[in-house]
């Protein structure tokens, strides 16, 4: 009995680390996906949500920064804003590059934000980190706080969902999807395509905030190491590619399923004889990598791929025929 | 309607339009020929909003215009086509038109969400204008065709719709007839000028084919070497000596 408990509490963190994944594989969709952004700092926006929320929370300590005590609804709030902020300044510079340039740019913001955390150490803690940080519903009783606060990510997940299939569908998703394929017709056609590649930026980049406060609470701990570009910015690339770009439906499958498989490849990893087992660290990456290969090579497009609703003709189809 | 005083734009040691000046009278149909590299091209995407101006004034409405970015211009209305289609080329025939019309509130993300009763007003009579303008140009049958799927000539159609679309007073016609049928060709000519007594846009259209000109345009502007050769109507363009030296290094224009 008691080890099916444990079986049920790894169930629910799998699928809470899985959800929290899919929040950032949708930011990372709406960037990637509906905009066409290369962006491989996530690990940055991710960073900022996660210490903004931390250090608005905690309680007042002599290591960091803190002693706000605000309540989780502020602290989510303020760490998507100060994160749409900082997306606005870095797309000021970067988003005129091209893609490839892009890329380049904000690998290099990702590392310029881990820096400052690490050294920045009156705010941050530096490497040690932000510890004791609340997590919603740490007062219930076992198995109750783990569930409540599952309920609460996968919720996010869902609204967020809901109002990315509205976007994506709207006229605003039809201007992006014009942007992607073709930008001199899009700015013929009066779009002002700085600003639609502005805004795609930052609401990716308020979504990855998101996702890095809900772990820091998820976690009670924050420190530069859970910003790594491996876990934080490769991974959801993997996510989005295997689960299918611009099709959101595809991004929530591509997290929790890479994410499961990530996480079994822990327990896997552990099994294996002990000198092995030091270096199970690069077989998980190769294992994800493995799986990558294995499956773009039958699903090039990702398991779903993008779908558009086109319009239906409000009269009749070929009503006029050409002489 | 258009001024345009003494434009320049150098690309690197190239001077492509050079103190180029000419007006575009409102209700006209101008055309703009030239041969090739004598900076038609140019001096439309300067027009459009495509390229920064090196130095001159563009002066539209009574407005100075030159550099403001292409959103601006459109938002004027200035709308341009291109000499090679562009189209949005996985997106159907009736989307790539309705993507056009401006002030559609659905183009805010948030509008989507907090106000759907209103985008979706616009969004039908934004189809509504899409599909007449489908049946203007005979293409109605393809509305649920891919575009990149159209074969040259409909996507020359495509590129004109597009202009319909957007609420335009001036429309900058690159090469409309641009590898096109005779028979399609004489179709578009007869378009534009409907769409002139129709619904009162202006034109300016370049373009190589002389009957197409001959037929449609009053003024002639011909540019050579990024500048004015001179200008009137196409009678006198053509027993014009200096034309002739531009076009063929001496010879005739049938």
């Amino acid at each position: 009995m008691e080890q099916f408990y444990g079986y049920f509490l790894y169930l629910i963190s799998l699928a809470t680390m899985g959800g929290i994944y899919a929040i950032l594989t949708l930011g990372l969709n709406i960037q990637w996906g509906f905009t066409g952004l290369f962006n491989v700092g996530i690990a940055g926006f991710f960073a900022i949500g996660a210490y903004v929320s931390a250090i608005l929370t905690t309680a007042p300590s002599i290591r960091h920064l803190g002693g706000y005590q605000m309540p989780y609804a502020v602290s989510f709030i303020a760490a998507m804003l100060v994160s749409a902020c900082i997306a606005w300044a870095v797309g000021k510079v970067c988003l005129r590059l091209r893609t490839d340039y892009l890329a380049i740019a904000t690998i290099g913001i990702a590392e310029i934000f881990r820096l400052i955390l690490k050294n920045e150490t009156w705010a941050t803690n530096g490497p040690r980190g932000v510890s004791m940080i609340p997590k919603p519903f740490e007062t219930l009783p076992e198995p109750w706080n783990q569930l409540c606060f599952l309920a609460l990510v996968i919720l996010t997940v869902f609204v967020i969902y809901l109002a990315l299939e509205v976007a994506h569908k709207s006229p605003w998703g039809r201007v992006m999807t014009a942007i992607r394929e073709n930008e001199i017709a899009a700015k013929a056609a009066g779009k002002n395509v700085e600003r639609f590649r502005m805004q795609g930026f930052i609401f990716g980049c308020m979504l990855m905030a998101l996702a890095g406060a809900y772990t820091a609470h998820y976690l009670k701990f924050i420190d530069p190491n859970a910003t790594e570009p491996l876990t934080t910015t490769f991974l959801v690339w993997v996510m989005l590619i295997v689960g299918g770009s611009a099709n959101n439906r595809g991004a929530v499958l591509g997290a929790f399923a890479m994410w499961t498989v990530w996480s079994a490849s822990e327990i896997l990893a552990s099994r294996l004889p002990d000198e092995l087992a030091i270096r199970t660290a690069y077989i998980r990456i190769f294992l994800i990598g493995f799986v990558l290969q294995i499956f773009l090579q039958k699903y090039p497009k990702g398991f779903l791929s993008e779908t558009r609703p086109h319009p239906r003709a409000a009269r009749t189809p070929g009503y006029s025929e050409p002489e | 309607m258009l001024t345009i005083k003494n434009l320049n734009k150098n690309f690197g040691g190239l001077q492509a339009v050079r103190n180029c000046s000419f007006e575009i009278q409102e209700g006209s149909i101008t055309g703009l020929i030239g041969p090739n590299g004598a900076g038609k091209t140019t001096t439309f995407n300067m027009i459009a909003g495509e390229e920064r101006p090196t130095s001159g004034r563009i002066m539209f409405e009574g407005q100075e215009i030159s550099g403001l970015p292409t959103y601006e211009m459109f938002h004027r209305g200035i709308v341009r086509t291109f000499q090679i289609p562009h189209e949005f080329s996985k997106m159907t025939v009736l989307e790539n038109l309705m993507v056009v019309p401006p002030e559609q509130p659905g183009e805010s993300i948030i509008k989507n969400w907090i106000a759907r009763g209103a985008v979706m007003r616009r969004e039908k009579e934004i189809q509504e204008r899409a599909e007449e303008s489908l049946e203007f140009l005979s293409i109605s049958h393809l509305w649920n065709q891919e575009a990149g799927n159209l074969s040259g000539g409909q996507k020359k159609l495509l590129e004109l719709g597009r202009t319909m679309m957007a609420d335009a007073k001036l429309v900058l016609l690159d090469e409309p007839g641009a590898g096109v049928n005779p028979t399609l060709l004489m179709k578009i000519r007869d378009m534009i000028a409907r769409l002139r007594s129709d619904r009162g846009y202006t034109f300016c259209v370049i373009e190589h084919d002389m009957d197409m000109i001959a037929s449609l345009c009053d003024p002639v502007i011909v540019m050579a070497e990024g500048t004015v050769l001179t200008q009137g109507n196409m009678n006198d363009i053509r027993s014009n000596p200096e034309v002739l030296e531009a076009y063929l290094g001496g010879g005739e224009v049938q």
